[in-house]
């Protein structure tokens, strides 16, 4: 951090912005490695390898063919060369595709039967797996609310919690490869069907070889009696983890999804590639929350993650709702825009984000908003922090269609810069092709509205006063958009003064 | 999609096509180098095509054709020019060619002016550090091959050295009388320190064209450029206005389109010294077939300059506005103050807005803001005004002039603020 070390602070920049940026950069609190004996599948990709990946699942044959035509179709495609990022040549050989824990090759039958070593990892990481601990009855013991946890190990699913509970409720939470097996009608239909296998580079090499994931389905008029989440974790060497999120919310239901993930600190850089797909139908309402905490290198940019990430929700009727947020604090590279198409009628998408990029990382993240239905809203709210020698970039798009009518979206990204060494950038692309649509574009970096400062004035306070209020309430807003689950990680966000990037 | 290598293979085997046997015009050791150079890069980057990303919006076909499109006249009615009224130092061509009779003697005190033809066969030193020099400058890091394949072939234009203060503007009159035909113009500007000069663009070109402006503010100069792009419809071009700024220099170009049926303004700006400042600002009114794009990059390579961008524009019955615009704030230009705003009104179902503003910043004491904002007439204002008596054609009047306002103020002299004003006035009642 000798970088940061010689930092002049900036007026306006606190001492304790730039030290808990610091702090969060030197140590990576997961970065330890679980010594747990693992089956691979041999290195490199080709078509045995993509059937070998859906044989260990025991995948029908359609969903062979699906990867397969995904595969040669990834053949064809080029890296995107896009996005501000100086991503170094990946050999696409010298990686595993598929590595599974020894101990889960014969499946657990319930939690009691998985490898100890396994799920002390997961203890490590805070997350009680064991579902027990919790229906034994120490539910009123810690306070918390109770949360179903699908946990995701290298390439596979080693346990869902709650499974009797949501079921009682007719939510279907599993690892893809059961649904596969327990829901393929459910799967068939759907997959695919947001995020098509072509849709770019990543998204085709995932398809190819997802190896595992989460699949959620609440069906019509249920509103998910606890909170689900996905809890990914690479642990094994020079192995990608490609996951497969699935979530189809049925009419008028409700959910909302926590995902969160960690890896060892390693020399080499691993590839992360997954895709998540979003179907929300008539008055259905999904909320998916990331903490992204991907092992971002060391401070001298040794190692870390490539994290290449397709995500998209299709709220595809009437007053669908899709919310994204998401923290984004890990990972070397980070290449990832959650976005929403906003088909139905008066459906709304929102995006509120935080990406801090430190030492040599870079990310280039936003949403893509696509309105396509009458009277849709999106928002989105954006905050980039970059210290160190990262570059941070938000690249975002709304396109308001000739057929999207009195639609509305606003968007404010904010950048805030510690030290002369890292770059802010910000990218949007507006597409207005109806008049009655009205869109609103704000990049500032002095993010105190003028209006609300007033307001605050005229009321007596000083300037001072009032800056730290407004400050204050807007990043409640966007932290508050985070589940309670996430409080842990988010606590060392809030931490980090927005205050830094008004002046 | 295409593989990146074949698109990048197809746009040379057009830039081939097209200009690959094309000999460059007669010129001067110097000059011919330059265009020689040029002439390379072209076949080098290769034509522009839909497919690039720095014209996702426009579709450069039309400007990369081999033939121009023919286009019809258009009847001015008696209408005088803009800036008519104005003492000034003419400079005319007609149909891209300088036009000596047309014109005024070029003579003027604390300005040195020769046609492109004459600096060409002569050993104009001053403006060999600037022809092809800025535009080769502006290919990076986006490559702009219509400004170089203009560089390569442009047989006239305008030298022009400023070391006082000539006490009139330099306006350059671009008439029209052929319905077809192409036009290249380059302008070298030298602005010596301390200088200080307006110089006026006008007049329809012709059916297709393809301006270069390469200008050179030297520590403490100034350029005043205003532009208008009116009358003919019928017409497709793009003009390039190359801009370098020494310390404490100021450069404030002002655009007014209105016609066109596809034209594509570019300004690349640097500014090198510290104190500099560059506002670039343009008002565009568009109806029916008109697609109109502007595409500014502003480089702070100094410390404490300040830049400004605003753009507004009206558009309806299918007119397209197209807004790409980037501040690069370099890792040395601390205490930037740099200010974006592009804003479209769209007066109907079928006009379109399409913008791009971009920031990319490696400095951390800097104030950078950029805001696009896109919709219809505010009905709340409408109300109000209507609720005072306003009949609503002129409420809507009102409020679109002073939606365009927000430009014109960036004009420094208030003489052709009013005039271009009164312009845009009459162009927005005459269209009903």
């Amino acid at each position: 951090m000798a970088a940061l070390d010689d930092v002049q602070l900036r007026d306006g920049v606190d001492r304790e912005t730039v030290e808990t940026v610091q702090s969060m950069a030197d140590s990576y609190k997961h970065g330890w490695e679980t010594d747990i004996e693992m089956e691979f599948a041999p290195k490199g990709l080709n078509e045995d390898i993509v059937r070998l990946i859906s044989e260990k699942n025991n995948e029908p044959e359609w969903l062979l063919q699906w990867r397969l035509d995904a595969y040669r179709r990834w053949l064809t495609m080029e890296s995107p060369d896009w996005a501000m990022l100086d991503i170094p040549m990946i050999d696409y050989q010298e990686q595993y595709y598929y590595a599974k824990p020894k101990s889960m090759v014969e499946k657990p039958k319930s939690l009691d039967e998985v490898d100890p070593k396994l799920l002390e990892t997961y203890e490590k990481l805070g997350i009680p797996l064991k579902e027990q601990m919790v229906l034994a009855g120490v539910e009123g013991a810690d306070e918390g609310r109770k949360v179903a946890v699908d946990a995701v190990f290298d390439s596979v699913s080693v346990g869902t919690t709650f499974k009797k509970e949501l079921a009682e409720a007719g939510v279907i939470f599993c690892s893809i490869s059961e649904a596969v097996q327990e829901h393929p009608e459910l799967v068939k239909k759907y997959l695919g069907s947001v995020v098509p296998q072509n849709d770019n580079y990543f998204a085709a090499l995932n398809s190819a070889v997802f190896s595992d994931g989460s699949f959620v389905y609440i069906p019509a008029g249920v509103r998910c009696p606890m909170e689900l989440s996905t809890y990914f974790r690479i642990n094994a060497e020079n192995t990608g983890q490609f996951e497969r999120t699935l979530i189809v919310a049925e009419k008028g239901s409700y959910v909302s999804y926590l995902e969160g993930c960690t890896a060892p600190k390693r020399d080499e850089n691993q590839l992360h590639a997954a895709v998540v797909e979003i179907v929300v139908l008539e008055d259905a309402e999904v909320k998916y929350s990331t903490v992204q905490n991907w092992f971002p290198g060391d401070e001298n940019g040794k190692g870390g993650i490539y994290n290449f990430v397709t995500k998209r929700a299709d709220c595809r009727e009437a007053r669908a709702k899709c919310m994204w947020t998401q923290v984004e604090t890990g990972s070397a590279i980070t290449w990832k825009y959650p976005s929403c198409i906003l088909r139905g009628d008066d459906s709304q998408g929102e995006f509120y984000s935080i990406a801090i990029a430190n030492n040599w990382q870079q990310a280039d993240t936003g949403t893509k908003m696509v309105h396509l239905g009458k009277n849709t809203r999106s928002r989105i709210v954006s905050k980039g922090i970059s210290a160190g020698q990262a570059q941070n970039t938000y690249r975002g798009l709304v396109s308001m269609h000739p057929k999207a009518k009195d639609s509305r979206n606003y968007t404010q990204c904010d950048s805030l810069l510690i030290g002369d060494k890292c770059g802010a950038h910000t990218v949007p692309y507006i597409e207005v092709k109806n008049s009655s649509s009205r869109v609103e574009h704000e990049a500032t970096t002095s993010k105190v509205d003028d209006d609300q400062l007033f307001y605050c004035r005229q009321r007596g306070m000083d300037e001072e006063e009032a800056v730290a209020l407004v400050v204050n309430g807007f990043c409640k807003e966007v932290l508050q958009e985070l589940p309670m689950e996430f409080a842990m990680e988010a606590q060392a966000l809030v931490a980090i003064s927005l205050e830094g990037s008004v002046g | 999609m295409m593989p990146r290598a074949k698109l990048k293979a197809r746009k040379v085997e057009a830039a081939e096509a097209l200009v690959g046997a094309r000999p460059l015009p007669e010129s001067n050791v110097w000059m011919r180098r330059a265009r020689e150079a040029a002439h390379a890069r072209v076949l080098d980057m290769g034509l522009p095509t839909k497919r690039d990303e720095y014209w996702r919006f426009t579709d450069p076909r039309r400007l990369t054709a081999a033939e121009a499109e023919a286009g019809k006249l258009h009847d001015t009615q008696g209408e005088a020019p803009v800036f008519d009224a104005f003492d000034r130092l003419k400079i005319v061509f007609t149909n891209g060619v300088f036009d000596a009779e047309a014109s005024d003697a070029l003579e003027m005190d604390g300005v040195e002016i020769a046609p492109l033809a004459e600096a060409a066969a002569a050993d104009l030193h001053w403006a060999r550090d600037i022809y092809g020099v800025l535009e080769q400058r502006g290919q990076n890091p986006v490559e702009r091959p219509l400004a170089s394949l203009n560089t390569a072939y442009a047989r006239e234009g305008m030298f022009i050295r400023v070391t006082g203060n000539p006490e009139r503007p330099i306006s350059l009159i671009y008439n029209r009388s052929a319905e077809d035909g192409d036009a290249i113009v380059h302008h070298v500007i030298r602005v010596e320190a301390g200088a200080e000069v307006t110089i006026l663009e006008n007049g329809p070109v012709a059916a297709r064209f393809n301006q270069v402006m390469e200008a050179d503010i030297a520590e403490g100069a100034t350029l005043h450029h205003i532009r208008a792009q009116g009358r003919d419809h019928e017409r497709a071009g793009t003009a390039h206005l190359f801009a370098r700024l020494g310390a404490e220099a100021q450069l404030k170009s002002f655009t007014l389109t209105a016609n066109g049926s596809l034209i594509r303004n570019e300004a690349v700006i640097w500014l090198d010294g510290a104190d500099g400042s560059a506002h670039i600002a343009g008002a565009t009114v568009g109806d029916g077939a008109f697609h109109h794009d502007d595409t500014v990059f502003i480089n702070h390579a100094a410390p404490r300059c300040e830049s400004r961008q605003v753009f507004k524009k009206v558009l309806r019955h299918g007119a397209v506005g197209v807004f790409q615009g980037k501040i690069l704030v370099d890792q040395v230009a601390q205490l930037t103050d740099g200010y974006q705003i592009s804003q479209a009104l769209l007066l109907d179902e079928d006009a379109q807005f399409l913008a791009k503003p971009e920031l990319e910043i490696y400095a951390d004491d800097v104030q950078c803001s950029h805001g696009s904002t896109s919709g219809e007439i505010d009905k709340s204002q409408l109300f109000y005004l209507r609720t005072r008596g306003v009949a609503e054609d002129e409420a809507k009047l009102l409020l679109v002039l002073a939606f365009l306002a927000e430009a014109l103020e960036e004009i420094a002299d208030q003489g052709f603020a009013d005039d271009l004003r009164d312009r845009l006035e009459a162009w927005l009642k005459r269209r009903g």
